[in-house]
């Protein structure tokens, strides 16, 4: 299909072998884009035309492609997830873009997210943090009629919408620190904000919190840019919440 | 697991960021409401009772020493933390776009910290120091002649300038931060602190300003 007005851009990306070689930017050109494609369909068009032309693709992360999966990982123009807030990479449309636009797409940058090769880089760090305590671990029985367990209606929403987050690591992306409380603070807040989490409640905090600071994440700083360019809008009240389990979990929990 | 300590872990160090910047809050109060006597244009005479006694009451002397005890935490802190940051992104963006996300001055806390530091210097030569040498030779020390000299000099009114922009967007920030960073985020109370917030980081800097400018333009003799 060839469209009408389709769209010139020059592509900018992040060339990588491995985690242990250094990377380069390398120049695209791209022609005869559809507006209406997503920018993920922009680099499989892209990709088809390296491999028939016998170059190398580009490896890029990406799954489910609605904006659920959360592997959908480029910083785009100096943004994660690109110019647009609340959306993720496979969300973001051409049409964002302007014709004869140059467009730099890098993988997220940070010690804990090693490029594994070019835009794809290993988040695993998130899933050691989850397994340090983000989860029930004791038995909370069969399926309860609804209105056994009363829950205030403003934190099944802030649980929900912390349990919103897609671990997909746009939060330690923007920040300057590279710091992933955003994440850690949602994944602590969807389970401490109901009745199921209160039993692990202290010691979710102090493993989750000293497997991040292990893992060689930053510091907060509190600019909010995580918050600013997450796709799901989790909220900062999350980190303020987190620090609070935290404090409570070191100097109040009775214990050594 | 869990052999982190509250004080290596990364939270108990920004709470101590916090408190120790919320505790320099307090100290400026202090020191702008004293100052601020200047304001009463009486030659300095009831601005330099207070700085007498300021710098001869047992109480306030022991608490100088916590104030630079909490200064220097501050700024330990703020070198600690910032090397952890560094090693976090080993490997920069080529482009990055902060704006989009957040503002220039809460981004760069540790350049406004030290050109805050490297105002405190000179302002520390100009007033401090030499109150410090008076008390010790216990001989007569007049702090408001001292202002009048060192802003006499252009250069100097300069620096107190670039100070006090450096601390109010130091303050637009840190304010704010102190309290999350606290885990004092609250839907009611929050928009309230980040009021207070703005209103001290430029209320405080303004009237700091004032000080030099009021002198050197001969307002206040
Ligand atoms: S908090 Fe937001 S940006 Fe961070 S991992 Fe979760 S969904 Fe992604
Ligand atoms: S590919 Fe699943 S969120 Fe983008």
């Amino acid at each position: 299909m060839s469209h009408e007005g389709g769209m010139n851009l020059t592509l900018k990306v992040w060339k990588q072998k491995n985690s242990k070689t250094e990377g380069h930017l390398e120049t695209y050109p791209v022609s005869d884009i559809s507006p209406d494609m997503s920018f993920l369909e922009m680099f499989d068009v892209l990709n088809e035309k390296l491999i028939s032309t016998g170059k190398e693709p580009i490896a890029f992360d990406h799954d489910c492609r609605e904006g659920i999966c959360g592997m959908c990982s480029m910083h785009i123009n100096g943004r994660p997830h690109g110019p647009k807030g609340g959306i993720t990479t496979c969300q973001l449309h051409m049409r964002s873009f302007k014709d004869g636009d140059t467009i730099v797409v890098e993988p997220w940058r940070a010690a804990a997210f090693p490029v594994v090769k070019d835009l794809v880089v290993d988040r695993s760090s998130f899933d050691r943090i989850i397994a340090a305590g983000g989860y029930v671990s004791v038995n909370t029985g069969n399926a309860k009629d609804a209105n056994n367990i009363l829950i205030p209606k403003t934190d099944a929403d802030d649980a929900f919408n912390a349990a919103a987050c897609i671990g997909c690591g746009a939060c330690v992306a923007a920040c300057k620190n590279a710091s992933a409380m955003l994440f850690v603070s949602a994944k602590i807040s969807q389970l401490s904000l109901l009745p199921q989490g209160q039993i692990e409640r202290t010691s979710r905090a102090e493993n989750m919190i000293a497997v991040m600071d292990e893992e060689g994440f930053g510091n907060c700083t509190n600019t909010g840019a995580c918050e600013a360019e997450c796709p799901k809008e989790i909220s900062l009240e999350n980190i303020a919440r987190m620090n609070r389990e935290f404090f409570s979990a070191k100097v109040l929990a009775n214990k050594k | 697991m869990s052999k982190e300590t509250f004080l290596t872990s990364t939270l108990g160090r920004k709470l101590l960021m916090g408190l120790t910047g919320l505790f320099l809050i307090g100290f400026l109060v202090v020191h702008v409401s004293l100052n601020s006597l200047i304001f009463l244009n009486d030659h300095g005479a009831t601005f330099n009772k207070g700085a007498h006694f300021m710098s001869h009451n047992i109480v306030i002397r022991i608490m100088e020493v916590g104030l630079f005890a909490g200064l220097i935490a501050h700024m330990v802190l703020a070198l600690q933390l910032t090397l952890k940051n560094n090693k976090a992104r080993p490997v920069k963006y080529a482009m990055t776009n902060g704006n989009a996300n957040s503002s220039w001055y809460s981004r760069s806390m540790g350049i406004l910290g030290s050109l805050l530091l490297m105002f405190l210097v000179v302002h520390l030569a100009n007033f401090w120091i030499p109150t410090k040498i008076a008390v010790f030779n216990e001989t007569e020390h007049n702090t408001f002649e001292d202002m009048k000299v060192v802003f006499s000099k252009w250069y100097f009114v300069s620096v107190y300038m670039v100070g006090v922009i450096a601390l109010s967007y130091h303050l637009l920030h840190g304010f704010q931060s102190a309290f999350q960073s606290l885990g004092m985020n609250h839907r009611k109370y929050s928009p309230l602190v980040r009021k207070v917030g703005i209103l001290f980081a430029i209320g405080v800097p303004v009237i700091f300003a004032a000080m030099p400018l009021v002198i050197a333009f001969g307002l206040i003799k």
